[in-house]
């Protein structure tokens, strides 16, 4: 009979031994993940982020606004209704952290991308108790007044298609100027955005023409968000996982 | 210090100067100058003390134990303070008073104060005066257990000041950038050297029980740390990095991180904590030595799996949230398993709980335990977890274990060590060990009913339905509906920090304690009861309950 004893007498085997039984669950559960095609849905639509969006996205983790707003609508009725079609796996597939979230203080943020207009969205960030009485955020008025900080912007797009997302070689050699023609709306160079970029659109979010600023990057992030799939063709049965 | 440590410094301060002179970005060059600053100190005081002669070898390595007893306090104070101050916040938004002030900044310190700092320290200390008891050996590797000790306060201090500063990787509890996990790998992987190194070198032929548990919880957050946390910086000279997974694959990753950080870091360790201690203060053995054994294995078997219940009802497949779910309610025996084997360790001495208020808080910190360890299984199942889920109910649930199973283990280890570590026969004033019980419960009770009703009745309000088929309430109004429960929380946790106030003091004036006071001190009436197979009362001995004193048959 196995005796617990040898065990406990050999702490190679006792380090060995835990080591392996903590390992098993994960393999199991974590690995197939990556490779059975089912985990992630077929849809159209799917796009890396245009440089101005995924240093919006950037602030958006500075600022720690996971710790409040979720991004990840369940298949249930109320939320459904209120925020609008559930959340699919592809919708985060180029996500590098994943933005899911645990704790909604504020609302879900998947599907806020168009919700409100570009002033609102200022407006709310500079000064949300303005806007929404009951609300418990912080302000992020110093938004507005900083300037986006994009040199390494390049390096950023890089290191993205490292990690697994399809930034094509066009889209790293234009990332300073995208991220510009986006902000400013710099006409010379918008058809080449367009075509790298589809459905993302090109405008002053903040209103200040002036200058290039972190809340406009934020502001982009936020009006693209969950806006992607294309939900008419989408076709939930044969996603069935 | 020995000159690999004189080497180790130079190298540090040197990659410091590197790393500032080729820093992209204003953080990553600041963390370069403070890495340039702290080893030239840590130098300069290690080549003024350089000796060649052997250090004085006594029987046991105490003096880190010391330090991480004193940093457990410091750091555990200013981890409740920044919980009362992000609470305020929440109850009060006007008090987000500047950017480095905001909630979504201080979170991450709140919660990495707390878990890694505070209880991390525990552990850590607790582990190094447990692992020399229980084998009879010196610590292992001459002073490496003090690097560990500096190496993790400079992860602490590195991590906190990135969080305020702007830089993290927005994965909860392993928000600290690359370069900083990086070196909170080499620190743990020293840790893991001296912790094995002393079993090795131990004198007893079995391992204690408290050890495997101390044991797996080292090996198991190496693993976790290292794969949750594989990134690819933009610049090595720079703290942004992007994680190596993504979107579904990433969650599921992060949330096997997150939960087994509360499975290995919360639970494991400090149930290795709890088999020494709590033995040792009630001068009992252990319950069960079966029961140990299976529960051990269970436990730290079934832990891994249940991370997927994180994430219930989301994009992640469904036969990987029913593996979490199912997995998780399994996790209730274990969990019981150990609950039952420290309470029943008072088997006999039950009166305890009367006479000696440290006994009262291991009692209490085992209750909370087992409470939570029911409630995290409850709201595993899916049904409840579409209620339960995004809401404060989870808030409740996650401090009902960490004030009131974390909180109060270490608080009544503290008690416990501190006369031992200084050489006095009794912590100063056991009367403050009560007012601290019933401050800290108070506290603890107020926190954990407020979140309880908000977070069910706000879970309520987003599905309620008016009578034409509409939702019944904006999202606005639930948030209102929010406040008294939110006030009533900072008070719970102020008085929780009171508590932790009066136990700073009380250490202090026991550290400081002359030979006149320590006569004249409270101490507990040993009650005569046979204390079957224990050997002795004397801290230097192992309690040698597990191996063969309670063996079925023995």
């Amino acid at each position: 009979m196995f005796k617990h004893e040898i065990i406990e007498k050999n702490a190679t085997l006792l380090l060995v031994g835990s080591l392996f039984v903590v390992s098993i669950g994960g393999i199991i559960e974590i690995a197939p993940l990556f490779y059975l095609e089912t985990t992630i849905e077929k849809v159209e639509g799917m796009r890396p982020y245009t440089p101005l969006e995924l240093k919006g996205r950037e602030i958006y983790m500075r600022e720690g606004c996971y710790n409040c707003h979720s991004q990840m609508i369940r298949p249930l009725r109320d939320e459904v209704e209120r925020y609008g079609h559930y959340s699919l796996a592809a919708e985060s597939m180029f996500d590098h952290p994943f933005q899911w979230g645990s704790k909604r203080t504020g609302p879900d943020l998947a599907r806020v991308g168009g919700r409100y207009s570009d002033e609102w969205q200022v407006d709310h960030l500079k000064d949300p108790k303005a806007l929404v009485p009951e609300t418990v955020m912080p302000k992020y008025g110093f938004l507005s007044a900083t300037n986006l900080n994009y040199t390494l912007i390049e390096d950023t797009l890089k290191t993205n298609r490292i990690v697994g997302v399809p930034y094509t070689d066009a889209q790293i050699a234009n990332a300073k100027q995208d991220l510009e023609t986006q902000a400013t709306l710099d006409g010379d160079e918008l058809d080449g955005f367009e075509a790298r970029y589809q459905k993302a659109s090109a405008r002053d979010f903040d209103g200040n023409p002036n200058a290039i600023t972190e809340m406009d990057a934020l502001v982009a992030y936020l009006q693209m968000l969950g806006t992607l799939v294309d939900f008419d063709l989408y076709d939930a049965s044969a996603n069935r996982r | 210090m020995s000159i690999f440590f004189i080497i180790f410094l130079s190298l540090t301060a040197v990659s410091g100067l590197i790393g500032a002179a080729f820093a992209v970005d204003n953080i990553f060059a600041f963390h370069s100058w403070l890495t340039v600053f702290v080893s030239l100190a840590f130098l300069f005081w290690g080549i003024k003390n350089y000796s060649n002669k052997p250090a004085n070898q006594k029987r046991y390595l105490d003096g880190v134990v010391r330090y991480g007893i004193i940093a457990t306090i410091i750091w555990g104070i200013v981890g409740f303070l920044v919980g009362i101050v992000i609470a305020t916040e929440l109850a009060f938004p006007e008090a987000n008073l500047f950017k480095e002030m905001n909630f979504g900044r201080l979170r991450p310190l709140h919660t990495s104060a707390v878990i890694f700092a505070f209880c991390g320290n525990a552990l850590i200390a607790s582990s190094f005066f447990v692992v020399q008891r229980t084998t009879g050996a010196r610590l292992a590797l001459g002073n490496l257990s003090w690097f560990v000790f500096w190496g993790y306060q400079y992860f602490i201090l590195l991590a906190a000041t990135s969080y305020v500063l702007g830089s993290t990787q927005a994965r909860e509890y392993a928000e600290p950038e690359w370069y900083i996990d990086i070196w909170l790998t080499i620190v743990w992987v020293a840790y893991l050297f001296v912790f094995l190194g002393t079993l090795f070198k131990r004198k007893e032929p079995h391992i204690f029980v408290a050890n495997w548990f101390y044991l797996s919880f080292i090996v198991t957050v190496a693993m976790l740390h290292v794969v949750n946390n594989l990134a690819v910086p933009v610049s090595f000279f720079g703290v942004k990095s992007y994680s190596l997974f993504s979107g579904v694959q990433d969650a599921l990753t992060q949330w096997w991180y997150g939960h087994n950080a509360v499975g290995f870091f919360l639970t494991a360790a400090f149930l290795g904590i709890m088999y020494y201690f709590v033995p040792k203060r009630a001068n009992r053995p252990i319950f069960s030595y079966r029961l140990s054994i299976v529960h051990f294995w269970s436990l730290i078997f079934l832990y891994i799996w249940a991370g997927p219940h994180h994430l219930l009802y989301t994009a992640l497949p469904d036969w990987a949230q029913t593996l979490g779910m199912v997995f998780s309610i399994m996790l209730w025996m274990p969990s019981w398993g150990g609950m039952i084997n420290g309470l029943m360790t008072l088997q006999g001495a039950w009166d305890k709980i009367r006479t000696d208020p440290i006994i009262r808080m291991f009692v209490l910190s085992l209750a909370f335990y087992g409470m939570s360890t029911f409630e995290g299984p409850l709201m595993a199942i899916k049904e409840v977890n579409s209620l339960s889920h995004y809401t404060d109910w989870t808030i409740g649930h996650v401090h009902s274990a960490a004030l009131g199973w974390n909180g109060m283990v270490t608080f009544a280890m503290i008690y416990y060590i501190v006369p031992k570590l200084w050489g006095k026969k009794e912590i100063y004033s056991l009367k403050w060990v009560g007012w601290h019980f019933w401050l800290a419960t108070i506290g603890i009770v107020f926190y954990i009913s407020a979140m309880w009703v908000s977070g069910i009745m706000q879970g309520v309000m987003w599905k309620s339905y008016n009578a034409a088929g509409f939702l019944e309430y904006s999202f606005a109004e639930t948030v209102a509906a929010m406040f008294p429960y939110y006030v009533i929380r900072t008070i719970g946790g102020i008085l929780f920090l009171l508590g932790s106030l009066l136990m700073a003091y009380n250490v202090y004036r026991t550290i400081r304690m002359t030979e006149e006071e320590e006569a004249n001190i409270e101490t507990v009436a040993e009650t005569n009861m046979p204390a079957t197979n224990v050997s002795a009362t004397n801290a230097a001995e192992p309690v040698v309950a597990t191996t063969n004193a309670t063996k079925p048959g023995s």
